[in-house]
């Protein structure tokens, strides 16, 4: 069967994905500040309604109205808890945190109730709720809208975690983290929503927990998470140009974690190197240096070199935001000090 | 208020079911058979039971530490209560949430909370599920007067308020947050007035008068399934036991206690009821009884199960999940 296939956006993909899943499954509801916008607002709906601050959820008010499309207070441990409450009982929230730099209001509600209800439940109840939020420094936001901080959540027990970089990716996972009857965080990276790629119509389901090799190559592998991936492929595009080439590892997941991906291509490559904007200190990246060491280490022929962020939050001027961000130049770096 | 008999009979032997479970569990946890901490509800048998007596099986209660007492008024099986707080594999929870977090779904229990103002979003969350479905199911959330100063309460009240959500909070003001008592911590003159800020009906009940407690509740959660909001109620109890057991209680002196004493829910109960010919002292003595084997075979089935497999540890996280990376690693 041929699926028709056309070029949407990384926004556009997580609105598309959004909608179909609302339109399959009336427990599906979105709440979230301002994911209508304008609520009381006259025929805004039709005429304009905000959907998110930059436009995601935009128009889903107009077919889903009110009662499905939830404006919520400023009041994040509130609506994130209201999400578990009602995905315990019956529904399929999602739930949007804006700039996941605001989990610090509602952790708790994540991490002790979200998180740990299941478990501490006896399996008696799930939790499927998915948290929608935005990373990624490049904005010029500074330090409270701009981090990653997914190794966070993926740290934590009952939570999957999942950090799409493409538009067709974005689709697929969000519709799987929607389908999922656990409580998903789903990164979504702000400098990543102009992006255009092949996205099919209708729904498809990327299954979480599995990684995509986004470029093969026998020399070094290159682990990448969210927009760090468009950062590596563009390493890898120079290093080929001396001979070098890269295998991409788009890990999709952070948790679970697809430990089979990246061993398997480092047992092709031999070679390590991890990408991830997020903090280094008990970070992803750390995790999967960890791993090449724990399972992978008779495939290594060279240290496991990682690529991050420092260890700071994320500065406003543009030179120190761009100092902060991993580029293409500090990949290649790593890269050349193994190969 | 007429109450039907068989729903005063009801309200009997949960409330002398409350207060026998408890009771038990102090002398259990003084015998060190308890793992943990626990936190007894034992004075305030009132509110639960007063509150509960409205809802079915298909409504929500959010719960506190202090959460056995929820528990029993909403009906989860005491033999699986205690075989939890024995840490038994037979537990409701399988052994694994405690007293803290014990929990039933299928009665609509959501658990007993380690975390005070843990509940309020939740509960609104319940609430939001019966609105959005059209269901006439509500949500009670019962909190403590320490999590009265959370900010997840107000901002749960807020919510609740805006989107007129079928949800009752029903504040247990025991007088002592721990240690602290409520007029050091609480700015208002009383909780239940902070409704006003959310414009919604906030009353001030005795809870320990179980009929005060019940009268209020209904209109509460009448009003709730009608869609008409959420309500605050503010009952003030006192609890026999102290923030949890081992709590020398240093805070407050007998006196405060005797006095409470006179006023203990379940005695008045029985004086009314006796006093205007509703129920007979055969009767309610007969609930005793029934009660304590209850209570008995409890602690019988409790002490003969099994504890857990440890590799029980790794079940129950997720609902999927690779197994292999929930192990610990060597």
């Amino acid at each position: 069967m041929v699926v028709a296939t056309r070029v949407l956006s990384y926004r556009q993909a997580i609105n598309e994905a959004l909608r179909l899943e609302m339109r399959r499954d009336p427990t599906v509801i979105l709440m979230g500040e301002d994911v209508a916008g304008g609520a009381t607002v006259q025929h805004i709906e039709q005429e304009g309604a905000w959907g998110g601050p930059l436009g995601v959820t935009k128009s889903l008010v107009s077919e889903f109205g009110r009662q499905r499309v939830l404006d919520t207070p400023i009041s994040e441990a509130a609506f994130i808890g209201a999400a578990v409450g009602a995905a315990v009982t019956g529904l399929r929230p999602v739930a949007e945190l804006m700039f996941v730099d605001f989990f610090g209001v509602c952790m708790d509600q994540i991490f002790n109730q979200g998180a740990k209800l299941r478990y501490m439940f006896g399996g008696k109840a799930k939790v499927p709720m998915v948290i929608r939020t935005m990373i990624g420094a490049g904005f010029g936001a500074a330090g409270q809208h701009s981090g990653c901080h997914y190794s966070v959540f993926a740290h934590m027990p009952g939570l999957k975690a999942v950090a799409p970089a493409t538009p067709y990716d974005a689709k697929g996972l969000l519709i799987a983290a929607i389908r999922d009857d656990d409580p998903v965080m789903f990164f979504e990276h702000k400098m990543l929503y102009d992006m255009t790629g092949e996205v099919p119509e209708g729904d498809y389901v990327i299954p979480i927990g599995k990684a995509d090799i986004k470029r093969q190559g026998n020399d070094v592998t290159i682990v990448a998470i969210s927009r760090m991936v468009h950062i590596a492929l563009e390493a890898a595009k120079r290093l080929s140009a001396d001979g070098i080439e890269a295998e991409v590892v788009d890990l999709r997941s952070l948790s679970p974690l697809d430990e089979d991906a990246v061993l398997s291509s480092l047992a092709k490559t031999r070679r390590l190197v991890v990408v991830d904007e997020d903090n280094p200190r008990c970070s992803v990246a750390a995790d999967i240096a960890a791993l090449a060491v724990d399972k992978g280490f008779d495939y290594l022929d060279a240290p496991v070199k990682l690529v991050t962020a420092p260890h700071t939050p994320v500065p406003f001027s543009p030179s120190l935001e761009q100092y902060y961000i991993p580029t293409p130049e500090r990949v290649i770096a790593a890269v050349r000090e193994i190969v | 208020m007429e109450i039907p008999r068989e729903r005063l009979r009801w309200i009997y032997e949960r409330m002398a079911l409350i207060r026998a479970f408890e009771d038990r569990v102090a002398q259990e946890f003084a015998a060190g058979k308890l793992p943990g901490f626990v936190h007894l509800y034992a004075g305030e048998e009132a509110i639960a039971v007063g509150v509960c007596a409205h809802l079915t099986d298909r409504d929500y209660i959010t719960s506190t530490h202090r959460g056995h007492g929820h528990c029993i008024a909403k009906g989860v099986d005491v033999k699986a209560m205690m075989a939890e707080l024995f840490g038994k594999a037979t537990g409701v929870c399988k052994g694994k949430g405690g007293s803290m977090h014990i929990a039933d779904v299928d009665k609509g229990m959501l658990g007993a909370n380690g975390i005070v103002g843990g509940g309020p979003p939740i509960a609104c969350g319940a609430g939001l599920m019966a609105k959005t479905l059209g269901t006439d199911q509500v949500a009670v959330c019962f909190f403590g007067d320490g999590a009265a100063e959370q900010g997840t309460t107000h901002e749960a009240m807020n919510l609740a308020a805006i989107w007129k959500l079928p949800v009752v909070f029903v504040c247990e003001n025991n007088l002592y947050a721990e240690s602290t008592p409520w007029t050091y911590h609480c700015a208002a003159p009383d909780i239940a007035s902070r409704a006003a800020a959310y414009d919604m009906p906030g009353i001030l009940v005795d809870g320990t008068d179980v009929f005060a407690v019940y009268e209020a509740a209904g209109e509460a959660i009448a009003r709730a399934r009608r869609g008409e909001g959420p309500t605050l109620l503010e009952c003030r109890a006192f609890r026999y036991y102290g923030h949890f057991q081992g709590d020398a209680v240093s805070y407050r002196t007998p006196e405060e206690e005797a006095a409470y004493r006179q006023r203990d829910p379940i005695q008045r109960f029985r004086q009314t009821v006796l006093s205007q010919g509703l129920l007979s002292e055969d009767e309610l003595d007969a609930i005793d009884t029934t009660v304590q084997h209850e209570i008995n075979e409890a602690v019988r089935f409790a002490e003969s199960s099994p504890l857990p497999p440890p590799e029980d540890c790794l079940t129950d996280v997720y609902v999927s999940y690779p197994v292999e990376q929930l192990a610990f690693r060597h």
